[in-house]
């Protein structure tokens, strides 16, 4: 989780996202945001994020993303 | 049968009073009925088109999605026996299959939008009258690229394991052609429409209200303003206006599209409520926008989204992109991270630009929007920076300025649409700094354009009330909630008095065909 939040401020600096749960839906990421933080798992975390997978409830939240993390790294 | 019509209204008339007699169970099939009713009126020549791609669409999904339930039971039941490693290679083995049959129903239906469009062109259409292509070169079928979209969307998620195949052969026929938005969108996901037309609705007065009350509006967009504004497009797009004629013409092209494509989308949301069906918007006052990335989130959203999920991101994600990601990254630094997203924004704008014709104007347009998406992202440090030296963020002037740079900047890719002449296009823009020519605002042309002083008189009048009901939306929220909390007198007076003014000076009456909405054309 630290290393997905590093990850993340690095995009958003001045965003709490350990608290946030409308990342998507008040716009604070967008589309660019979201590819980058997809290769940027990629590249920390080894998972392969689907396109199928990239939809707002996944990614409104560091919890949610994290979450989606595990589940395909369980897969 | 255009919306606009006496017939059409006489149509939904009708089926709103049969929708809410016949028992419920059966609204579905009555939605369906009408849908093609409606699709029939446009020409019997069209059914070929949209019965093929229903067709394609049925087949395709219930074939991957029968493959994924069989995948889901065969692991469900060797749960314990097979090792992660064979669990992989049997989902590798379907998903194989499933591509193969996607990719096929896609060059098959992209294959024949292809065709329609390209006997749009000149050289082509008059090359295949004589041939097996004739019977495709008989002008765009009637809302085939909303249609096409909206299907194929719907097998992707099914690929994806999002949603379920629909096994009803008839309730996938209606979820093609439902006719509020069949010929302009906005283009719906089957999770979210699909559910809403198949499920039964009772009577609702406030849903019939507020479609009313929405249908009207956009009635009012498309006849009092854009009809009107149609004729002064039209002439300013002679040559001898150049400089501030160009920029008034791509103003008022602005004003005419913004009608004309909102007021269709209010018609075919406003039916949808008045079904009891709640159909995705597709604009949230894009002119208030502040820069391009949130135009772009609050025009064409349903295109926008379908770009997004269904080109965008998997070529973003895919595995070509990563690997080159990590190649530019390693060489090139941060810029290198971003390359990547870049090249997949050029290909979907151009897949964008193409949507919209074959023609080298609307590649140009894809291509711009894409360059000035591509160019806010790059200064946006640069912009953060500006913007904290001189606290402009928070200033309402500053914001204004933001949404007038858009505004015009919009206007002056978006006019490229009726310029098939891309190096017309190019000329007239030069012609801002070359041939300014500011005289035509009181020499007395603005008059010889076909429209009367009483004309600019109605559109301005038009566009006051456009933008009075955008602000109210904007900083209150839902326009027709805060009607319904008004006294009755003064709610049935507004709403009376927008239906006098629609029928009086809206571009209307017995035996008038108002103009085809310009997105049917698409």
């Amino acid at each position: 989780m630290e290393e997905l939040l590093e990850i993340l401020c690095e995009l958003h600096p001045d965003v709490d996202f350990e608290s946030c749960t409308t990342l998507i839906d008040d716009k604070v990421l967008d589309s660019f945001d979201i590819v980058t933080l997809v290769a940027e798992i990629d590249d920390k975390f080894s998972v392969a994020i689907p396109a199928g997978e990239l939809v707002p409830e996944n990614f409104n939240s560091a919890q949610a993303i994290y979450a989606l993390i595990e589940k395909l790294e369980n897969e | 049968m255009q919306f606009t019509s006496i017939s059409f209204l006489a149509f939904a008339g009708l089926l709103l009073l049969i929708y809410y007699i016949v028992p419920k169970k059966l609204q579905w099939v009555i939605l369906l009925i009408a849908s093609y009713i409606f699709y029939l009126s446009a020409g019997l020549e069209y059914l070929f088109f949209i019965v093929f791609t229903t067709i394609t669409t049925y087949i395709a999904s219930r074939i991957i999605d029968s493959r994924l339930a069989k995948q889901k039971l065969y692991l469900a039941e060797h749960k314990e026996e097979l090792s992660r490693e064979e669990k992989k290679e049997y989902k590798d083995k379907i998903k194989k299959k499933n591509q193969i049959a996607l990719v096929v129903y896609l060059v098959l239906n992209f294959g024949v939008l292809a065709v329609c469009k390209g006997l749009l062109i000149v050289p082509f259409n008059q090359m295949a009258t004589n041939t097996v292509l004739g019977f495709l070169s008989l002008g765009l079928p009637l809302g085939i690229s909303f249609y096409m979209f909206q299907s194929v969307g719907y097998v992707v998620d099914i690929h994806r394991g999002v949603v379920r195949a629909e096994k009803n052969f008839f309730k996938v026929t209606l979820f093609v052609s439902f006719f509020p938005q069949l010929v302009q969108g906005p283009i719906s996901k089957f999770s979210q429409l699909a559910p809403q037309l198949f499920s039964e609705h009772s009577f609702d007065g406030k849903k019939l209200s507020y479609g009313l009350q929405r249908i009207l509006w956009g009635f009012f967009k498309k006849l009092v303003i854009a009809d009107r504004i149609a004729a002064a497009v039209g002439a300013l797009k002679a040559p001898e206006y150049e400089g501030m004629g160009f920029l008034l013409l791509a103003t008022f092209y602005a004003v005419q599209i913004y009608a004309d494509f909102t007021g269709g989308i209010d018609v075919a949301i406003g039916l949808g409520e008045a079904f009891g069906i709640q159909m995705t918007e597709n604009f949230v006052r894009p002119f208030f926008s502040k820069n391009i990335a949130e135009y772009w989130r609050r025009w064409h959203i349903s295109l926008g989204e379908w770009m997004k999920d269904y080109i965008f991101y998997p070529l973003s994600v895919s595995q070509p992109m990563r690997k080159l990601s990590k190649f530019t990254y390693k060489n090139m630094g941060n810029l290198g991270k971003r390359i990547p997203v870049y090249i997949a924004s050029i290909i979907t704008w151009f897949a964008t630009g193409i949507w919209h014709g074959f023609s080298p104007n609307f590649i140009v347009w894809g291509m711009l929007n894409c360059f000035f998406i591509v160019l806010s992202e790059e200064l946006m440090p640069l912009y953060a920076k500006f913007h904290a030296r001189f606290g402009l963020k928070d200033k309402k002037i500053y914001g204004l300025f933001e949404m007038a740079r858009m505004f015009t900047l919009m206007n002056l890719i978006r006019i490229s649409d009726l310029f098939p002449n891309v190096s017309l296009y190019f000329s007239k823009l030069l012609s801002l700094v070359t041939n300014p020519d500011i005289s035509v605002l009181w020499d007395g042309r603005l008059l010889n354009l076909g429209l009367t002083g009483l004309d600019y008189g109605i559109i301005g009048f038009g566009i006051l009330v456009m933008l009075t009901v955008s602000i109210i939306g904007e900083k209150k929220g839902s326009v027709r909630d805060l009607l319904s909390q008004k006294p009755a007198v003064l709610r049935y007076a507004l709403i009376i008095a927008l239906l006098i003014i629609t029928l009086l000076v809206g571009s209307y009456g017995i035996g008038y065909n108002a103009s085809n909405f310009i997105y049917n054309q698409f």
